[in-house]
Formats: C-alpha cells, structure tokens, sequence
C-alpha cells in the first residue's frame, strides 16, 4: 500500500513538473495549471488513504480538520473568483502569506512532541522561513492594497534591525534545535520571525512589491519542503523544491525585467510607490 | 523518522535542480501567473496538515489542526483558482465566456 501512495506522489510530482513546463508559453498555460491541479488532487487523495491506513486522526481530529479545509477552501475559491483583477496580486500574496502560516503551524506542532535532531533542525528552520513569509506577505499585501502606505517606511538604523532579529531568531532556533526549549521557547521563534517579515518588507516601496511577493513565494516553497524532511513526506519536499527553485529563478527574471538588482530590492528604500496607493 | 533518510535529500536535491531548468525562457507577460502557479503549488502543504492530524491529541494541537487546514486549503484552491482566472485572459478574445462585469474598487 505504500508503494502505490509513492507512486501517487511520484505521479503528482510529474503534473507539477509538467504542469510549470506548459506554463512556459501563453497557449498551453491554462492547460498546465490544470495538469498542477490535477496532481495536487492526487497528492491530496494518496496522503488521505496513507493517513486512513495509518489508523487515521481521532473523531475531533477529523472533525477539526474538515472544518477547517472546509472553510478554506470556501474562503478560497470565493475570493479566488469574485476578486476584482486589479486586486490580483494582491490576493495571490494573501495565499502566500497563508501557505507560510500553514507550514508554520504543522512544524510547530511536531516540534510540540519533542522530536530528535533530525526533525528538530529543518522544523526550526520551517517556522522561522515560514514565519517570515507569513508576516511580510501580508504587508506587501497590504501595500498592494493600500491599507499600508506603498511608500518605503524607513526604519531607525536602516537595516540594522532587522538583522538583529535575523541573528536572534537563529539563537533561538539554535536552542531549541539543541532540545532546549519550551512552548513559550517556540512561540517566541514564532514571534522573532513574525517581526522580521514586518520590519523586512515595510522598507520596500510598492512598485517593488511583484518582485517580493514573489521572493517570498520562493521562501514558502522551501518551508514546505522543510516540512516534508520534518513529516518524512516526499510530495511535500518535491513540490517545495521546486517552487523554491523556479520561484527564485522567476524572482530573478522578474527583477531583470524592471531593471532592479535583487539586493537592491530587498534593502529597500527605492521610489515612492506605484501611483496606485494614495 | 528521526533518522535523517538520504533518499529524501537525494528528492529535495533534484527538485531544486529541476526547479532551476523548468522555467526557460518565459515571456513577461505570464511572470504574474507563472509565480501565481507556483504559489498554488506550494499549497501541497495541505497534505501536511492532514498528516497532522493523525498525531493530534489534546485542544491545542487541534487547534493547530483546524487553523493549518483553513490556510493550506485557503492556499491551494485560491492559488489554482485565481490563476486560472489570469490564465483566462489569455485566450483568444473570441471564445471567451461571458462574465460578470467586474467593477473596480
């Protein structure tokens, strides 16, 4: 039985993979995400019976569980269709920020049942990847809305803030990868990472906010495979290795194609915002 | 689990490397779908919050449970969603369906 839920990944791994090729030109585009969607229902399905032969979750675990997906995904498809186009990118960063907060919470949760080494290091990594993209995609969200001004908010000292926190999230991660920690130990990685996103993307004008939602894109696609080394799940390292890759590949091309160097994006401080935000 | 298996490595490994290769030469236009596209993809994280599940025992960890399942699926069905509505745009005017007129904010 296992074999076939590997085979099923292997199978949804190939839809993702083709799915991104077609995506290459305009014609077969939209026929491409769909093969990606018809893989993820693959995924979906193959981790359910893995699960269910498991022994599968307790009643309130499923219950929990489908209330959840079941509001997400309604939460989902209906911002997804009634979302004005102009609003798009934003939306698109919303369900990034989303993703990172998911892949923050199933690596926290394992970290709750103090796991070994193996499982501790790439969890601690998740929540701090996952964390920062979580927070800073709802600001760039925010800034592409117009409910955070696009201007560049420059921070006292520059950037040196953030890098503060950058190097106290990784002493923190380093405690609690050396097994010294609590839940409070954890909640505060949590919140460490939380700021970073905060203070790492408020510094950055809006006309650059394509360019770092997408950068963020690529820093979820990591955390997810980071939670497929914690859950010992090959689908999820996979796919997440390869959005983090085509992700930072695409961040890249996206950046050339206006011009702005990734470095210089990400200090922040550039132009006035993109004539959209008051 | 706690054994670090090679073979997952071997997986991440190769993944980066394909992730690398399969965006060729993408025209500017579709830079916003693509990256959509791939942010649906990530939403396969779903498929951990359902793992997640199982190992669930007491209040907090179903919290954990519903909140994850709420955003991984909010991730996965939106991402597809709203790229194929971009996608969309694309085809030839001519067979496109009626739609709602969508008025801007």
């Amino acid at each position: 039985m296992n074999a076939v839920v590997q085979l099923a990944y292997l199978a949804a791994a190939v839809c993702f993979v083709t799915g991104l090729h077609l995506m290459n030109s305009p014609p077969t585009a939209r026929f491409g995400n769909r093969v990606s969607a018809a893989g993820m229902a693959v995924a979906v399905a193959a981790t359910l019976v893995l699960v269910v032969r498991d022994g599968g979750p307790s009643g309130a675990g499923w219950l929990t569980l489908a209330i959840g997906v079941l509001a997400g995904s309604v939460a989902g498809v209906h911002s997804g269709r009634r979302t004005p186009t102009t609003a798009m990118p934003q939306l698109v960063s919303l369900f990034n920020a989303v993703g990172g907060g998911a892949a923050v919470l199933v690596g926290a949760h394992d970290l709750l049942d103090s796991p070994g080494v193996a499982v501790r290091v790439p969890a601690v990594l998740d929540v701090l990847i996952g964390g920062v993209t979580f927070s800073g995609s709802l600001i760039a969200a925010g800034k592409l809305h117009g409910v955070v001004p696009g201007r560049p908010i420059r921070l006292p000292g520059g950037s040196v803030p953030v890098f503060l926190l950058a190097a106290a999230g990784l002493g923190v991660g380093g405690a609690v990868a050396a097994d010294r920690y609590t839940a409070w130990v954890l909640l505060a990685l949590a919140g460490l990472a939380l700021a970073i996103g905060v203070l790492g993307v408020l510094p950055i004008g809006g006309a650059d906010m394509p360019v770092v939602v997408s950068l963020l894109n690529a820093c979820t696609g990591t955390a997810v495979a980071l939670v497929g080394f914690v859950l010992d799940n090959t689908v999820l390292v996979v796919a997440g290795a390869l959005v983090g890759a085509s992700g930072g590949i695409l961040t890249k091309l996206m950046a050339d194609a206006m011009n702005r160097s990734i470095p210089d994006i990400v200090l922040g401080g550039y132009g006035t915002g993109d004539g959209t935000t008051p | 689990m706690d054994d670090l298996t090679t073979g997952t490595v071997v997986i991440f490994v190769l993944g980066v490397l394909l992730g690398f290769e399969v965006i060729g030469k993408v025209p500017a236009t579709l830079h916003t779908p693509l990256m959509s596209a791939t942010n649906a993809i990530h939403g396969v994280v779903l498929a951990g919050a359902i793992a997640m599940a199982v190992t669930a025992d007491d209040p907090l960890g179903y919290a954990l449970v519903g909140v994850a399942g709420f955003f991984a699926a909010m991730n996965v069905t939106g991402g597809y969603v709203v790229t194929d509505r971009m996608l969309e745009m694309f085809r030839p005017a001519g067979d496109r369906a009626p739609r709602r007129e969508e008025a801007p904010r």
